[in-house]
């Protein structure tokens, strides 16, 4: 018998079926079919803890917001709102566990969705087993609109797979003797990065811009260094990163360290994290650094101000500060909200109808969903000037000229 | 050639380091014949310390450590005798479940004080580095490297060159013996997981550096460190250093030769074949059990 590694596969294993079974908590709930007036709960996954928790506590912030709001107007169609959060550790499978609990046990009148499409595929299953409606703020790559679920809203202006479109169209709007001839892609293995990624990649090389590298790693990946040689080593014109927040912040830090400055560098998420962004690679080397958007606090959008002024006063920062999950949190409640004064219920089934029929006002700007949940919408170019994140493209919102060449880090 | 002599080099910076925190973990081990799988936690407290003296004091990350390692220390000898110490009866399986709880009990309370957002230490050696076969290596690589010898050459030669030292290699080799011979081995206990915890202070300064972190990173980090050490053999240093350079090295070279996709896998087929060869890890004592 060898003891030493049958004990460390104990340790592994124990340690595997302990976190599945970790942090599930409940507390007695609504009814599920809640009577006029009566209060009611919304219940929402989260992700306090594990690789998503930054962006998951930004969607509570955006949330409680909305619900206090809501409340302050006299609550949905009447009804008292109470947000209650359950974390899922960024876990596919507690996700899953967390939306059975808080409709099986909670009786939560209705659900909102949790972050990222990793965590939405699989708990729109279970919201569609029991027909509840799900509009949710982050899940919007194909594979969460390639199922067929009837009863997901994707509450973002547009499907993640085209947030990158923006992008390729001012790429290739540039004179020829500007634009760049080669780009280099590296990208998660992440349903919200890669199909965007991979749709910049055919757009760019469809309009003649060849591909000089194009790599995809584990979303679990911490050790960035070889990932940044790679796309060094290709010394490609332009860079596209499908990165979340972290290896955004690594990959800038890869590339400062070996004094590489691409003349356009674009990141999937990261860049719009604001005053956090800034922070971690210093606000310097923020300059030029771009990523696509559906939000931005200086949004000319309705009720953005509002929301941007309240959001101050409750959590404090500067409006360059707030995150673009926030905001999209928020535009779940405001679009819950139409939908429940055009169907006069909060009734799930009614809720999905009203969802697909109408257009919806949002501090993201107006949208409406088609019969898989996917927004009409288009996202846009933003870019980092002078401290702020500003919108770049397409000409018909942008507020100011793309930096390009992009400044050099400051090393 | 020019990226795989990077990604070697590479390899064995950033291999010291998880060389350090894996040394700490089989440390526990050898002493204890427990499993922590709380120190990818106490790796995170040790990064979010220094991260709280350079936010409240502008203390340097490395210079932090002259705080938080003893600090740690005692927190170690703390926790050994307040969790671990009570267990008598299966204390292996126990131990997994204590340290596991204890674990989310960090997650939990550093989540509390610092948010669950993600932080980095930051330093002007960093970002700032050097040329050196044609590419640059940043200073913060060969300084966390530089500390992690220092401190993995410090544990060496308390093991071996001083009595404390022979008194955990007794415990590290027979529990019952070494209490027979005299051995108090409470109190070896006690000491070495304040070394194995304090080690992890010096390995989150580090880590912090190099990887932005939050209170929920240590998943990812214990899983890499129970490999490592599962390689290296239970209980074995050496093995803890050899594993964790390689463990980095084959990542890193099969990441830019292959696919960043094939990298974990590539090291894990190197340990299922080591594993198959040698049971007890490329440095581990095979332990005969009466059945």
């Amino acid at each position: 018998m060898r003891k030493p590694v049958s004990l460390a596969v104990t340790g592994i294993v124990s340690m595997g079926a302990l976190t599945l079974a970790a942090c599930g908590s409940s507390s007695p709930g609504t009814s599920g079919s809640p009577q006029a007036a009566a209060p009611i709960t919304i219940g929402v996954s989260v992700s306090l803890t594990g690789d998503f928790s930054g962006d998951g506590k930004a969607l509570v912030q955006g949330y409680d917001l909305w619900a206090q709001d809501e409340n302050a107007k006299g609550g949905l169609l009447g009804h008292h709102v109470t947000m209650k959060y359950v974390d899922d550790a960024s876990s596919t499978t507690q996700v899953v566990t967390n939306y059975q609990n808080l409709i099986t046990q909670d009786k939560v009148a209705l659900v909102f969705g949790p972050f990222s499409s990793l965590l939405t595929i699989p708990a729109s299953t279970v919201t569609n087993r029991f027909g509840y409606a799900f509009p949710e703020p982050a899940g919007g790559g194909p594979s969460v609109f390639n199922r067929g679920i009837h009863s997901l809203f994707f509450v973002q202006p547009a499907p993640v797979e085209n947030n990158l479109v923006s992008f390729t169209q001012w790429v290739l709007s540039l004179p020829a003797s500007q634009r760049p001839a080669t780009a280099a892609y590296s990208t998660e293995d992440d349903p919200f990065t890669q199909p965007q990624i991979d749709k910049a990649r055919t757009l760019l090389e469809a309009g003649g811009v060849r591909t000089a590298s194009y790599k995809v790693y584990p979303a679990e990946t911490t050790d960035f260094t070889p990932l940044a040689q790679q796309v060094i080593a290709a010394n490609a014109d332009v860079v596209i990163l499908g990165t979340q927040e972290p290896d955004a912040v690594a990959f800038i830090k890869a590339f400062q360290q070996q004094h590489y400055n691409p003349k356009a560098l674009v990141e999937t998420a990261g860049p719009d994290q604001g005053a956090d962004f800034a922070t971690k690679v210093g606000a310097a080397n923020t300059e030029g650094v771009m990523v696509p958007a559906g939000w931005w606090s200086s949004a000319k959008t309705p009720n953005n101000a509002t929301f941007v002024s309240e959001f101050i006063a409750k959590y404090g920062g500067t409006p360059g500060g707030i995150s673009g999950d926030a905001a999209e949190a928020y535009s779940v409640g405001e679009v819950v909200d139409q939908a429940a004064k055009n169907a006069h219920s909060i009734a799930n089934a009614a809720l999905i109808t009203a969802l697909h029929s109408g257009t919806f006002q949002t501090v993201q700007g107006s949208m409406a969903f088609d019969s898989l949940g996917r927004p009409n919408g288009a996202s846009f170019l933003v870019q980092w000037q002078n401290g702020l994140t500003v919108p770049v493209y397409p000409p018909s919102a942008a507020v100011a000229q793309p930096e390009f060449p992009k400044p050099a880090f400051s090393g | 050639m020019t990226l795989i002599l990077e990604a070697v080099i590479f390899g064995i910076l950033t291999g010291g380091v998880y060389a350090l925190m894996a040394s700490g973990l089989t440390l526990i081990f050898g002493v204890m014949g427990i499993i922590n799988v709380g120190h990818g936690a106490l790796v995170i407290l040790g990064a979010y310390l220094s991260f709280a003296l350079l936010r409240s004091a502008n203390v340097d990350p490395f210079v932090s450590l002259v705080v938080t390692m003893p600090a740690m220390f005692a927190l170690g000898v703390v926790l050994q005798i307040v969790f671990i110490r009570p267990l008598k009866e299966d204390r292996e399986a126990l131990s997994v479940l204590v340290t596991y709880a204890l674990a989310l009990g960090i997650e939990g309370l550093l989540g509390y004080l610092f948010t669950n957002n993600f932080v980095q230490l930051t330093a002007w050696y960093e970002t700032a580095s050097f040329a050196v076969f044609g590419f640059h290596i940043a200073y913060v690589y060969v300084f966390g490297f530089g500390l992690c010898l220092a401190i993995l050459t410090g544990i060496f030669f308390v093991l071996y060159r001083t009595t404390f030292g022979s008194a955990v290699r007794a415990t590290m080799l027979n529990r019952t013996a070494a209490q027979l011979v005299g051995v108090n081995v409470d109190r070896v206990s006690a000491i070495a997981f304040g070394i194995g915890v304090s080690t992890a202070a010096a390995g989150g300064v580090i880590f912090g550096m190099t990887n932005a972190f939050n209170s929920g990173s240590h998943y990812d980090l214990i899983s890499r460190l129970l490999t490592i050490i599962v390689l290296g053999g239970l209980g074995s240093l050496r093995g803890a250093i050899i594993g964790a350079v390689g463990m980095l090295i084959i990542e890193d070279v099969t990441a830019v030769v292959i696919s960043p996709v094939w990298a974990s896998f590539a090291f894990f087929l190197l340990l299922v074949i080591v594993l198959v060869v040698r049971p007890q890890g490329l440095y581990g004592i095979r332990v005969r059990e009466r059945i």
